[in-house]
């Protein structure tokens, strides 16, 4: 066999604690998902890291590209008032 | 399109990443960016993960007859870290557009360099304190900076390996400062290892700047914060009070504490010996390239298996 195989890549998102998100920790590259999943929990959860591990095919992820940042991300920038802190309210409201 | 054009693409594009790279923020795998942006970043990073990869074999040379089981355990861990090290730095290598597996091949044909300091021999025990200590040391030194770099897939490899590494410098100290209160052998042993892995040490921070041939472009893109003199001399200075603080000796007559520059001096580096040994010439340049290879072949099998098991799994 030649020396230049080359398995898939695998991204691998890890949840370090109850309750909290998954999140990107890196990729490894495995024949297939379940050795991906063991080589995630060796590469990325060593010291305690992760509690759950998913691990996703790296050709099945659609990312936006730099180029379309400015239109893509534009109808969530002109919205101030999808923020609170647009409003005002009358002086002596603690609370809302 | 005619060729003026092109240009002026081009040029939008140069200033566009020129101002990325000046207003502090990274370059991720899908921005645009120069050729040799580029190919030199694929370059460090590929001697980096190459580096990660040979550095296990000067500590496995050790593992079957470390001194006791805790410390066969810590250094299998530093071992295994260190393949981990390896697997992060080539998966950002990756995103600048070489596979793993070319990079692999590179390092195994002999095409591609490593570090220099793992072409010198590990000769006792106490070789495996000096090598966390200073080796690793010194690897955080220059990583740490590193971390800053402008390329995001380097710089979070490195901030997930600096939290790694100081483990393995604060482990190999620790080797050192317990031959240090050991018996008048295991100090001479300590001694020796110190004796013979100081100035290589030092040529791990590369050439001096004035020699420098890369480091002009490095430092404009801020793939290098600090000059290899600077990082050199942050090394010395941190390390110099370790050594006092355990009772070895630094192996250099000119070594001194400079009050006025806070800085200490040391004597001349031996960059002839550098050169040799990134050139093919040092004590164990064959042997690591011969282990890394056999290792590559002895472990065919398992490789072989995994992919017969997952088509095997795919059929049923």
């Amino acid at each position: 066999m030649s020396t230049k195989e080359n398995w898939p890549a695998w991204e691998v998102f890890t949840q370090q604690k109850n309750g909290a998100p998954h999140e990107h920790a890196g990729n490894v590259h495995a024949p297939d998902a379940e050795m991906a999943l063991l080589n995630a929990r060796d590469v990325y959860g060593r010291r305690q890291e992760a509690i759950n591990i998913w691990v996703v095919p790296s050709v099945a992820i659609t990312a936006s590209t730099p180029e379309d940042m400015g239109p893509f991300f534009d109808p969530g920038n002109d919205k101030m008032y999808r923020w609170p802190n647009y409003y005002k309210t009358p002086e002596g409201i603690k609370q809302i | 399109m005619n060729t003026p054009q092109i240009q002026e693409d081009e040029q939008t594009h140069i200033d566009a990443f020129n101002a990325r790279i000046s207003s502090g923020k990274t370059i991720e795998p899908k921005d645009w960016m120069p050729q040799k942006y580029r190919k030199q970043l694929l370059r460090m990073m590929s001697q980096h993960a190459h580096s990660e990869v040979v550095g296990m074999l000067p500590e496995g040379n050790w593992l079957t007859r470390a001194p006791s089981l805790m410390r066969k355990a810590v250094l299998l861990a530093k071992i295994q870290d260190e393949a981990g090290h390896g697997l992060y730095i080539y998966s950002g290598a990756e995103t600048l557009g070489t596979d793993r597996a070319e990079m692999i091949d590179q390092l195994l044909t002999g095409k591609a360099k490593y570090a220099s300091i793992f072409n010198y021999p590990t000769l006792n025990w106490a070789d495996m304190g000096a090598v966390g200590w200073l080796v690793d040391g010194a690897a955080i030194v220059n990583q740490t900076a590193l971390a800053k770099c402008s390329y995001g897939p380097y710089s979070r490899a490195m901030i997930r390996i600096c939290k790694e590494e100081n483990f393995h410098s604060k482990q190999g100290y620790q080797i050192m400062a317990h031959m240090m209160r050991g018996t008048k052998e295991q100090r001479e042993m300590a001694q020796d290892a110190v004796n013979r892995f100081w100035w290589p040490v030092l040529m791990m921070f590369g050439p001096s700047d004035a020699d420098s041939p890369n480091s002009d472009d490095l430092m404009k893109w801020k793939v290098k914060l600090y000059s290899n003199d600077d990082l050199r001399q942050r090394f010395i200075d941190r390390t110099v009070p370790q050594a006092e603080a355990i009772g070895v000796k630094i192996p250099d007559d000119k070594l001194k504490w400079n009050p006025t520059t806070r800085h200490y001096e040391f004597g001349e580096i031996n960059f002839d010996e550098l050169k040799s040994v990134i050139t093919g010439n040092g004590p164990c340049n064959k042997l690591r390239m011969k282990q890394r290879n056999d290792a590559h072949k002895n472990g065919a099998w398992v490789r072989e298996a995994a992919v017969a098991y997952a088509e095997k799994k795919s059929k049923a």
